[in-house]
């Protein structure tokens, strides 16, 4: 076991924010967000913190750690500290604080339900697969008229908008996970090329790719948001 | 006469669903939640939307609600389930010895079972163990553990029920005669305490349901049974791979987004606030994952987490106890009026828990309103925050 100290960012209704330590013992193959469970658990009974799945397929978990946004559920406590080391939890930015570690992801997912980001798709419609991953469209069905449905990569966990450079300056910006749920269902719905090809849309990205490093679920979004941008240049030149 | 109000403690699968049942027949609807949706057991569920094949040999009563219920939640909540199927596998004469009793268990609960030939399975998940004897597949299915919760609290949002998030029920409010008329509550995010008052509290904390019954001087049997679940970080099945034989330790391997989860065990433990991880169990998930879809030990651990049941009975642990649920009404049970409890049962059985539960509600509120939440689509989950 390990001795270690969380310093963890504290708030309580309108009060001003400050850090708290904890002194904790852990196991280091476990991971940031059992550390701050146990503390609720053991230590202050008033610490909030937003989980839900503990293995990255909810995306309620994001928090930043060490000044990085990271999924705290899949971030191992012996890959961001050392025995006897410090490790700092603070809430995602670019979103209003409710308490402590929580944020209210509520201006992500109206975005995600403007852009009408599909919950579920076919299989076939990731196409981006990572490593080792066999195409999704080569695996069969029983019958050829079935095919098979997934939950998409995307977890909405808001840790791109955290750190995208330009959420930070401009709320209306609708961001990279939004701005990637468009590029995967591709511009036939005029709707959605409005959306893409607006002011708060793919024109409004810098390029930082912040986004693509820190998303822990595939997404790649600045590569998405690269893509979406020649899907919006070829449809102007065919409308022009 | 206004409407009747109705607490519920409690905000993961039965604690959602059952205030979404509540808000349809219009009653005035308070979710209090000492964390936020889903943080408790619900949150950390494998995954399986079962078909009920599970327990079609051993446990004929709960295999049926299942295959009931998964044809009911892959109708209203569509947006939150993989419906891909499931196979049962033979691996071992063992497994095989087993297909028939598992064949005939399915068809007297009514859950379609179909076999195939190990070359089509290989076919259908090329990733499966190659040396399988027999396969049969079955309706199961996968679902998002958050997003089904949300999709309940959604739509009991929707119509009308209020929330209290990061709200502790730290006491009960009782009258002269030891009834319960309300709840003292703890706000965790604004570090505020204030009461609640109502027609009727319902208590859905799942394996904390004896906290809240000790505050109202009643008692429960259940027993807190944790299990732990392992995630890889490859995609390598496409619908829930079952162990073809008695449920056991590390004997489904489900897909989750580009996950494959591996569970589960089934252990007592006293403590239920923070369960520390055992290593050797999750070797054990690596070894028995491994022998239905050998590539896993090729993929690399992503997470690994534990959640407790609340398993009905008074003592011993899991598997023999029944997995279906028990509401009770305190008055029956020790005196107490306008307290009921609800607990055991599964994530898939969560509507029909709910509709059991509100059954009783309005019973003892003299009601007749009939449940419709079988028939009515969920609201998106999104809405949840988005509202
Ligand atoms: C390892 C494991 C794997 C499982 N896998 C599956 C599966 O694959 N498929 C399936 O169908 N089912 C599965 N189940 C079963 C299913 O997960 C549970 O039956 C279900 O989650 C129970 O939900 P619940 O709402 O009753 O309890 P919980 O989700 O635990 O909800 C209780 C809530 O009450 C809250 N609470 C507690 N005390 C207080 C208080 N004082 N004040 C306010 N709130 C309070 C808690 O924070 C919690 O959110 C699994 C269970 C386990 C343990
Ligand atoms: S794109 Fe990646 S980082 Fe952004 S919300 Fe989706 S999963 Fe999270
Ligand atoms: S708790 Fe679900 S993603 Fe971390």
């Amino acid at each position: 076991m390990w001795k270690i100290t969380y310093r963890v960012h504290r708030q309580k209704g309108n009060e001003p924010p400050h850090y708290e330590t904890f002194q904790v013992e852990v196991d280091p193959e476990e991971y940031v967000l059992d550390g701050v469970e146990k503390i609720w658990a053991s230590e202050d009974r008033s610490l909030t913190f937003r989980h839900a799945c503990h293995h990255s397929t909810c995306g309620a978990c994001g928090m930043r750690v060490n000044g990085v946004e990271k999924l705290t559920c899949i971030t191992k406590i012996k890959d961001v500290v050392q025995d006897g080391g410090t490790l700092t939890v603070e809430p995602l930015r670019n979103f209003p604080v409710v308490s402590d570690l929580v944020v209210d992801l509520g201006p992500l997912y109206r975005k995600m339900a403007a852009v009408q980001a599909p919950a579920v798709h076919a299989l076939s419609m990731t196409p981006w697969e990572g490593q080792n991953i066999a195409p999704p469209a080569d695996i069969p069905m029983r019958s050829a008229d079935e095919e098979y449905i997934r939950l998409p990569d995307c977890i909405e966990c808001g840790i791109c908008i955290s750190a995208c450079p330009v959420a930070a300056t401009d709320p209306e910006y609708f961001g990279p996970a939004p701005l990637a749920a468009i590029q995967i269902q591709g511009l036939d719905k005029p709707e959605l090329l409005a959306l893409a090809d607006s002011q708060e849309g793919v024109w409004r990205c810098h390029s930082a790719f912040e986004c693509s490093a820190v998303c822990p679920s595939n997404v790649d979004p600045g590569r998405r948001i690269m893509d979406l941008r020649r899907q919006v240049s070829a449809k102007r030149l065919k409308l022009a | 006469m206004s409407k009747p109000h109705v607490i519920v403690i409690g905000a993961g699968f039965t604690g959602t669903a059952i205030a979404h049942d509540l808000a349809l027949r219009d009653f005035d609807v308070t979710v209090v939640e000492r964390g936020p949706i889903a943080s408790g057991t619900s949150g950390r569920t494998h995954g399986l939307l079962h078909s009920g094949g599970r327990y079609a040999v051993k446990d004929q009563e709960s295999a049926i609600e299942c295959i009931e219920e998964n044809i009911i939640l892959r109708k209203i909540v569509p947006e939150v389930i993989e419906p891909n199927g499931g196979l049962f596998v033979a691996l071992t004469e063992s497994d095989l010895a087993y297909k028939e009793t598992f064949i005939q268990g399915c068809e007297a609960c009514g859950i379609p079972v179909d076999e195939i030939t190990p070359q089509e399975a290989l076919r259908l998940e090329p990733n499966l163990n190659p040396k399988v004897l027999a396969a049969l597949i079955v309706p199961d299915g996968t679902f998002d553990p958050l997003r089904l919760a949300l999709s309940f609290a959604a739509s009991a949002k929707k119509n009308g029920a209020t929330y209290h998030l990061f709200t502790e029920v730290v006491d009960m409010l009782l009258d002269g005669q030891g009834n319960v008329t309300g709840v003292k509550v703890w706000d965790r995010a604004n570090n505020t305490r204030y009461e609640i008052h109502s027609d009727m509290v319902v208590n859905a904390t799942g394996a904390w349901v004896g906290q809240i019954t000790q505050m109202a001087h009643a008692h429960v049997p259940i027993t807190p049974t944790p299990g732990i679940m392992v995630a890889y970080d490859q995609r390598l099945v496409n619908r829930a791979i079952n162990r073809l034989n008695r449920p056991s330790d590390g004997d489904i391997v489900l897909p989750q987004r580009r996950l494959a989860v591996v569970g589960t065990t089934s252990f007592s433990i006293e403590e239920v606030d923070y369960v520390p991880i055992d290593r050797s169990q999750v070797d054990l998930m690596l070894e028995r994952g491994a022998e239905l879809i050998p590539a896993i030990r090729q993929a690399k651990e992503r997470g690994v987490y534990m959640a407790v049941r609340p398993l009905i009975g008074a003592s011993g642990p899991g598997r023999s106890i029944s997995r279906t649920f028990k509401a009770y009404d305190h008055k029956e049970l020790d005196n107490v009026e306008g307290l009921v409890t609800i607990t055991g049962g599964k994530a898939t059985t969560c509507r029909a828990m709910a509709e059991k539960t509100v059954d009783i509600v309005c019973q003892k509120l003299g009601l007749n309103i009939p449940c419709t939440t079988a028939a009515a689509p969920l609201t998106s989950y999104r809405e949840f925050y988005s509202r």
